[in-house]
């Protein structure tokens, strides 16, 4: 027999009651709280969209990823002069990748430039690249069609090659010339794949030229020993790469006799920094985007208070008859409550499904269409965002009902039954 | 000036053998004043008063005597400045507002001269309303409801909206509401008032009718007739008792005090 106000049907009968009563003036107020739950989840979900458009720029590499090379020593170390250039070999390699843990995957490349390619008539010259396998990922790059190299590839030293998307349109045209042979100055490599950037940058030109190799292959078949021009390793989860930094350089510094406090020798770089500056940039936005959606949601709570207020003193007959017959502070209390919470969770519920949708078929159709723009990718709304937006709808709606709630609770029913 | 009070109140007990004479409402030195900014407005001035259990009491005076006022501390829907109230043997000093809250759901009933119906809900539901704030079961409460309209002669107008209703089968619908939590007194503040006489005679009729099974009526009223189908007359001037008076069916007793 005791129960909650919320579970009786008559507290609902009296808020639909209500609504029936004025329906222009509850939809219109409705309105305002969804508009403003609509904006905010609307511009968290552009602000989302914004902020993957610019790391997506960074690539995958970009939080994780380390690149090594050596540069001309500063500094006279255990009797070597300054101005002498390391040279890192594939030694080197598997001497970081065994000796500092952290090393998520680690891959060597040797660059060949300007070499002869050759395919039946067509003769062009690019970039070749010795690689190990893991690469592709390293650098965020994609698979256009075939494959790229792979282990086997690089034990057996298979004379094997994916070419970058442009190069292979030059020399095949609309074939995707897998099963073909290329020939690089005049050595046959067949071709297993083609790859490119997963988005097409000044940046990226070189990447749609290349043809890559196994940097064994390429060892055995163009000569130059050990050597390597430079590695690329990633740091494992939750590593940061700043740290792998350090190590890497110290142990390489060691390696190869070069004083610790050399700033040369080993130069290496990564975008963490940068990332972070960024995330700083987008974490702001977001504080700013929040801002600007609570704001255009207070005042649609203001709305709800506002009318809730308008409510109570039409009502302050039927609160002061409630009164006489038995209502206690608290039942009136939770009657206004429960009204203004159902107009702000209803309202606000649909302005979040309906944003949620805009932002979600947005993306859909961006996807669908192919549509790539430069800054923008993926809108999206976090699930955490939902969630927090539904708490605040319920607490608002508790806020813009408390005041008309407590004014409705001191109604002297005196006063409300005269009030003719 | 006591012998005579305990003539009448003998008297009472005479006319209405039936019911036990115990005091159901007990007024000492009531007094009540409206204060504003400038002024403050005594009404009452110190009023007091004992109502037996199953009396049929009228309260009458002009306009600004401050009938009203004492039916509102009466029925607690409204406090006093000082003086002692009790109710039903329970002293109703300094109430919480959820304390008054309960006597009003438990002991007292209400008429108005207004009515005051809920405008949207229909008569069963009117009538069922009080028993909600006793969280009774809504089925429970639409049986108990149809049981109270029939009492009153409504039960086919049960599913009727209260603009749908005559004034005085709006005025049954309202005490078929007062009466739904069988309490101890009814207060009703001009029930008549708004309503002809032979509707009047019949709502009336019907306060007998509720007074005749035991249950205390007190109502305002400013009509000779309406008073003297009540079984005593307290005359309100300025604040002030200035007459208390017993009616008989066929031979009027007066007393004035």
């Amino acid at each position: 027999m005791n129960r909650l106000p919320l579970f009786d049907r008559d507290t609902w009968q009296e808020i639909f009651g209500t609504i029936r009563k004025h329906k222009l003036r509850t939809g219109l107020t409705a309105l305002g709280v969804f508009w403003g739950i609509f904006m905010l989840i609307f511009v968290l979900g552009m602000g989302e969209g914004l902020k993957n458009g610019v790391f997506r720029n960074f690539g995958d590499r970009a939080m994780n990823v380390l690149y090594v090379w050596p540069t001309a020593t500063t500094v006279p170390f255990e009797g070597f002069r300054p101005g002498r250039y390391p040279r890192f070999t594939l030694d080197d390699v598997d001497f970081v990748h065994n000796n500092i843990s952290d090393i998520e995957s680690i891959s060597p490349r040797r660059t060949l430039s300007e070499r002869n390619v050759v395919v039946g008539d067509n003769t062009e010259s690019t970039e070749i690249r010795g690689e190990y396998e893991d690469m592709i990922r390293l650098e965020a790059l994609k698979v256009y069609e075939g494959r790229y190299i792979n282990e086997r590839d690089v034990a057996d030293k298979r004379k094997v090659a994916v070419i970058g998307e442009r190069t292979r349109e030059l020399l095949f045209g609309d074939d995707t010339g897998i099963g073909q042979y290329v020939r690089i100055d005049g050595m046959p490599f067949q071709v297993v794949g083609s790859f490119g950037p997963v988005k097409i940058e000044s940046w990226t030109e070189d990447d749609m030229e290349a043809i890559v190799i196994p940097l064994t292959t390429m060892q055995q078949v163009f000569g130059g020993g050990q050597r390597i021009d430079y590695f690329v390793c990633s740091a494992a989860p939750d590593v940061r790469v700043s740290l792998l930094e350090n190590k890497v350089v110290k142990a390489l510094k060691e390696r190869h006799n070069i004083a610790p406090d050399d700033p040369r020798g080993v130069a290496s770089d990564n975008l963490e920094e940068e990332f972070g500056s960024i995330q700083n940039l987008f974490g702001g936005i977001t504080a700013f985007l929040w801002f600007v959606g609570i704001g255009t949601l207070m005042a649609g709570i203001v709305g709800v208070g506002n009318i809730m207020l308008i409510v109570v003193k039409e009502r302050t007959r039927e609160i002061g008859l409630r009164k006489a017959m038995g209502a206690t502070p608290v039942s009136i209390i939770s009657m206004i409550l429960i009204e203004s919470i159902f107009i702000t969770s209803i309202s606000g519920y649909l302005g979040l499904l309906c944003s949620t949708l805009l932002v979600g078929g947005l993306d859909a159709i961006m996807v669908a269409q192919g549509t790539n723009f430069e800054n923008f990718h993926h809108p999206e709304v976090d699930l955490s965002v939902g969630i927090g937006a539904l708490v605040l709808l319920v607490v608002a709606g508790a806020v813009a009902g408390l005041i008309p709630a407590l004014q409705a609770s001191r109604v002297n029913p005196v006063h409300a039954l005269k009030d003719e | 000036m006591k012998a005579k009070i305990g003539v009448s109140w003998s008297l009472l007990h005479l006319i209405n053998r039936n019911h036990p004479i115990d005091k159901m409402i007990s007024l000492k030195k009531i007094r009540k004043a409206y204060r504003t900014d400038f002024t403050t407005l005594e009404v009452l001035k110190g009023i007091d008063l004992e109502i037996a259990s199953g009396e049929f009491v009228s309260i009458m005076g002009s306009s600004g005597s401050g009938k009203s006022t004492l039916l509102n501390v009466l029925g607690l829907l409204d406090d006093f400045d000082s003086g002692a109230y009790h109710l039903n043997g329970e002293s109703m000093k300094n109430l919480s507002a959820k304390e008054g809250a309960h006597f009003r759901n438990r002991l007292i009933g209400f008429g108005f001269q207004s009515f005051n119906l809920l405008s949207f809900k229909t008569a069963d539901e009117n009538v069922a309303l009080p028993l909600y704030y006793q969280r009774v079961d809504r089925n429970e409460r639409q049986k108990k409801a149809r049981e109270y309209l029939e009492r009153v002669g409504l039960l086919d107008w049960a599913d009727h909206l209260p603009t749908q209703l005559s004034g005085g089968q709006q005025q049954r619908v309202a005490i078929a509401r007062a009466l739904i939590t069988q309490p101890k007194i009814i207060l009703a503040d001009e029930p008549t008032g708004a309503l002809d006489s032979k509707t009047s005679d019949e709502v009336m009729g019907l306060f007998q009718d509720v007074n005749d099974e035991g249950i205390t009526v007190v109502l305002v009223t400013h009509e000779n007739d309406i008073a003297e189908r009540t079984k005593r007359t307290i005359l309100l001037k300025d604040g002030l008792i200035e007459g208390d008076q017993m009616h008989m069916s066929t031979a009027k007793l007066s007393i004035n005090v």
